[in-house]
């Protein structure tokens, strides 16, 4: 669900405005030093690809549905950069074009749904890979906590955000409570798909893995004759 | 690009509406969403006159409200929360129709919903009398940086062939009796994400080298240039004049 207009006042949406750009900012400089000048074509794509596998519903408990948020999963395939650059483009697009969620929430959408879940989920994916041992098979469990923890971290922020700027009177307890008791269990989802995504490119194309890169081992050369 | 979600959106038409330039439509909206969204909520005449604003636009525009109110389907889960606030924000509270709801809940849900609803109707009329690529134009217009723009425009053209691709792959897990109940049937699901992804990226490298190959070296030529005249200025400010009108009239009462 994507913030609307009048739902957080004018000076927070205003400050949440100037993080993302400033993280749109970082993520333009990044993604043409992860992608150099196949930037545009390559970033675009991976783009389309978030749009679409948020589309892909998945069911939860109780007739529900959810879906994916994508931002820690694009993170570890394309790098922290092209990643917040992909998500941040997914929601402009949303917001203009397919007025979801408001434009003058645009900039909370971006910051909350694109910067905090790609900081926070590549963010832990990292620390968690570095205390696993450097295998292929450690990239899905970091990848689980990773994208785990990245949605109910984006509700916190949310709720920070309400807490400063909220245009009505509810406890922020209660807030709190709502915001992060459901993004746990969506977290948990979350989780759960980014995990396998991330394992059966793993399994496929290992080399696209931007998270799993220098994991491989060195190929070594053999000679025919050569016994072990 | 065929089957892209530019079809569902953009409602072909030769009306003043359409005729205006992407760039001068775009500031057009960012100045009535900015007047409705830091109008008080008390003010709910104000927000009568808005609406009133965007059917003349539509009317204009020739955009049937039937059109509006599909597009505005988007809205439904946000309208469900709002419908929610009055039960749960604290303050003194009103007797309404046999209910006792909290009185600023009552107000933050009308606050919501108007600004909400406003700034959707003009998203979805903005959208409808302009096409998306003619859209990006007026964003590289209006100064954002030409590298966003470009990645925007691969979004756009590509979404309609990705999703096409994501539904041919959901044809082919369901004839083979694929049937998504609960969480067990996720690795199915999650490896179709993953074939999905390797596919777009490697169309991203295809579509790359296409492009080196008739001499891209890094930005895109700028084919047909857009300009505004000085009437076509006049005509796109009227809803923002408008609404400022309103907007200082909300404020001085």
């Amino acid at each position: 669900m994507h913030i609307p207009n009048g739902f957080i006042d004018g000076p927070v949406s205003a400050g949440a405005g100037v993080i993302a750009v400033a993280g749109v900012a970082v993520g333009l400089r990044g993604a043409r030093r992860e992608l150099d000048e196949r930037t545009a074509p390559l970033a675009g794509l991976v783009a389309a690809f978030v749009f679409a596998v948020q589309m892909l519903n998945f069911p939860v408990a109780g007739g529900t549905s959810g879906h994916l948020l994508g931002g820690t999963l694009a993170a570890i395939l394309v790098g922290p950069y092209t990643g917040v650059l992909c998500v941040a483009v997914v929601l402009l697009m949303q917001g203009l074009f397919f007025a979801d969620g408001g434009l003058t929430a645009l900039g909370l959408n971006i910051t909350i749904m694109g910067v905090v879940t790609v900081v926070v989920g590549y963010g832990l994916y990292r620390l968690t890979l570095g205390l696993l041992p450097a295998r292929h098979s450690s990239v899905p469990i970091a990848a689980f906590v990773g994208a785990l923890v990245s949605v109910p971290a984006a509700a916190c922020v949310f709720t920070l955000f309400y807490a400063i700027g909220g245009t009505t009177d509810v406890s922020i307890g209660k807030v709190a409570g709502a915001m992060i008791g459901v993004h746990v269990l969506i977290g948990i989802g979350e989780a759960i798909i980014t995990a396998a995504t991330v394992s059966s490119v793993l399994a496929v194309r290992p080399d696209l893995v931007h998270g799993a890169r220098g994991l491989a081992r060195p190929l070594e050369l053999r000679s025919a004759g050569e016994t072990r | 690009m065929t089957g892209g979600p530019e079809h569902r959106l953009f409602r072909p038409g030769d009306s003043p509406v359409h005729r205006l330039p992407p760039h001068c439509k775009l500031l057009a909206l960012i100045g009535f969403v900015l007047a409705t969204v830091s109008t008080p909520r008390e003010a709910y005449w104000a927000f009568g006159a808005y609406a009133a604003l965007l059917a003349v636009v539509a009317a204009v525009a020739r955009v049937p409200a039937g059109f509006v109110l599909r597009r505005m389907l988007v809205e439904t889960p946000f309208v469900l929360f709002a419908l929610l606030l009055p039960f749960v924000a604290d303050g003194p509270t009103v007797e309404v129709l046999g209910l006792t709801v909290s009185h600023d809940g009552l107000l933050g849900a009308w606050n919501v919903l108007a600004k909400g609803t406003l700034g959707v109707v003009a998203g979805v009329l903005l959208a409808a009398t302009t096409e998306l690529r003619a859209l990006l134009l007026g964003l590289q217009k209006l100064r954002m940086p030409p590298l966003l723009v470009q990645i925007m425009s691969f979004m756009l053209r590509y979404g309609g062939v990705i999703t096409a691709e994501m539904g041919r792959m959901r044809i082919a897990r369901e004839s083979r009796g694929f049937v998504a109940r609960d969480l067990r049937q996720t690795p199915a699901v999650a490896k179709s994400a993953g074939a999905l992804f390797i596919r777009s990226y490697e169309r991203g490298e295809r579509v790359h080298l296409a492009m080196l190959s008739r001499g891209y070296t890094g930005t895109m030529p700028i084919l047909v240039d857009t300009r505004a005249s000085a009437a076509q200025w006049a005509a796109a400010a009227t809803l923002p004049a408008a609404a400022l009108a309103v907007w200082a009239g909300a404020l001085l009462r």
